[in-house]
């Protein structure tokens, strides 16, 4: 039979084992709630497929105009000449929101200097890709722009 | 006298006070840098107080933010006042900060036993540009909308946690109000509450291991132990940063009320980015870096090496009293360093403030 006292090392470092178990335990359940929470939810929102964006005459040649499409901004250009196209204006390089440039016949982005041109490819500046393309159509005077699928 | 007894019965009032008289501080030709520490401590306490009282006002919403600041700045009496005191003060804070860490990088005062000290130095500086950055959308204008949208894109190019971190600093995918609310959290609670005690464990290593004394100055009181003079810090060192703080004061109180801070158009997240932006000036020399980065460095991504660089020399700073010899040859190869980062974020700085948007 054994007594309590005859390996007193062992029974030391079990209670130190369950005590590290019981602090990781506690820690775990505090910090992973707190992890967790940090993380925003994925809030559920309807894909924007097409928008409006406004009256195709008053867009004049060699200008653009930004518009919502969803959560994010879209840029409608008129060429010089004449024709209609749609992108993302949200900028590849550091997601700015990009403009057309009359003077450059470019879309810009203010940000860091980077210029796309009337295809929405990447030209100048820092940009790492094109901007992505959205098919334009005009029913009457209003242009509708639809993401491709 | 009886309430000094009285206090003096509970508090260690007594052996404070004989501390601080037996406390000696070195004087000596680069004593002078020894003064932005305390002036960086300073503006923390304004940016304290200026900051509790815009609290009052303030409202941390997409919808209310940017109209509560007007009413700050347009109908509470001397709102104007407090803000501009604010915004200014943070913007002499970071730039004593700065003139503090390389003040003493040139005066290899980060050598044993100050470690730590320099550590937490470098983690409070790193934490005053997050008050800054953080800072900066609360009055939710389009300059600050635009800057946070780049400064916050800018964690995706971190390998694999990118997106979540993306994410976790926006509160969603975009900027949005969800992102005002986060980042004011961390401007008025997380981060005060770090910055504390860190400021706490700065100063106690400082009390505990007293100042450094620059090794040429060593050298000298080693030949000759007179050489060296030492100033008590009651009261001479302490009427010294008194003076040092209500010089700070004039010249914040006067950009204040001349250069009062401005409030710009609200954010319109629709609207493109305005022509001419850019973010603050601490942040200027990153901003043109990424600028003159070319889309692709040697087949990586070029805006993944340029923040993989800045973020080597960040770690680099924070661990230089570990990494750094003890022989005068990599005390000199220390300077050099120091040096080639002031030239390239002073000449990057200047480059970005030249150029006129096209």
């Amino acid at each position: 039979m054994t007594t309590g006292n005859e390996h007193p090392q062992a029974r030391r470092s079990v209670v130190n084992w369950l005590l590290g178990l019981w602090g990781g335990g506690v820690l775990a359940s505090i910090f992973y709630p707190v992890v967790r929470y940090l993380a925003p939810p994925d809030v559920p929102e309807a894909a924007a497929l097409s928008v409006t964006a406004g009256s195709a005459q008053a867009l004049a040649p060699n200008s653009g105009r930004v518009v919502p499409f969803g959560a994010r901004p879209a840029i409608v250009i008129r060429t010089p000449a004449g024709e209609l196209r749609a992108f993302s204006a949200t900028c590849t390089h550091l997601d700015c929101t990009v403009q057309y440039r009359p003077d450059l016949q470019r879309i810009w982005c203010a940000c860091h200097n980077g210029e796309y041109d009337l295809n929405g490819r990447n030209v100048a500046g820092p940009p790492p890709r094109p901007l992505d393309p959205y098919d334009v159509n005009v029913a009457g005077d209003e242009i509708t722009i639809t993401r491709r699928s | 006298m009886r309430l000094r007894a009285w206090l003096a019965e509970r508090l260690p009032l007594d052996d404070v006070l004989a501390t601080l008289r037996h406390k000696r501080v070195p004087h000596h030709e680069y004593s002078v840098w020894y003064y932005f520490g305390g002036t960086t401590l300073f503006l923390f306490a304004i940016q304290v107080g200026t900051g509790a009282l815009l609290l009052l006002y303030y409202r941390p919403s997409a919808a209310e933010a940017y109209e509560s600041v007007q009413f700050i700045v347009a109908r509470v009496p001397f709102g104007w006042l407090v803000r501009s005191i604010h915004a200014w003060s943070a913007n002499l804070m970071v730039a004593s900060a700065f003139a503090h860490l390389f003040s003493v990088a040139f005066l290899h005062a980060y050598r044993r036993p100050r470690e730590l000290t320099w550590m937490s130095g470098v983690l409070l500086l790193v934490l005053t540009l997050a008050f800054g950055f953080t800072g900066y959308l609360l009055p939710w204008n389009e300059v600050s909308f635009f800057a946070t949208r780049v400064g916050t894109d800018i964690a995706a190019t971190v390998p694999l946690v990118g997106h979540a971190l993306v994410r976790f600093l926006r509160g969603g995918d975009d900027v949005t109000g969800a992102t005002l609310t986060r980042l004011f959290g961390f401007h008025v609670a997380v981060l005060p509450a770090v910055a504390t005690a860190l400021v706490a464990l700065h100063l106690l290593l400082v009390q505990r291991h007293g100042m450094s004394v620059p090794p040429s100055v060593e050298r000298r009181a080693a030949a000759d132990p007179g050489a060296v003079r030492s100033i008590p810090f009651l009261p001479h060192f302490l009427l010294r940063d008194l003076f040092a703080w209500t010089a700070v004061l004039a010249v914040l109180a006067s950009l204040a009320t001349f250069y009062p801070s401005e409030l710009g158009a609200k954010a319109d997240p629709f609207a493109p980015a305005p022509a001419g932006i850019r973010p603050e000036w601490y942040f200027l020399w990153a901003f043109e870096t990424l600028k003159h980065v070319p889309p692709t460095v040697a087949g990586l991504n070029g805006e993944f090496v340029a923040v993989a660089a800045m973020g080597s020399g960040a770690v680099g700073a924070l661990l230089l009293p570990l990494v750094a010899g003890r022989s005068p040859r990599s005390r000199a190869i220390v300077v050099w360093i120091c040096a080639a980062a002031l030239l390239f974020m002073g000449g990057m700085t200047m480059l970005a403030l030249r150029t006129v948007t096209p």
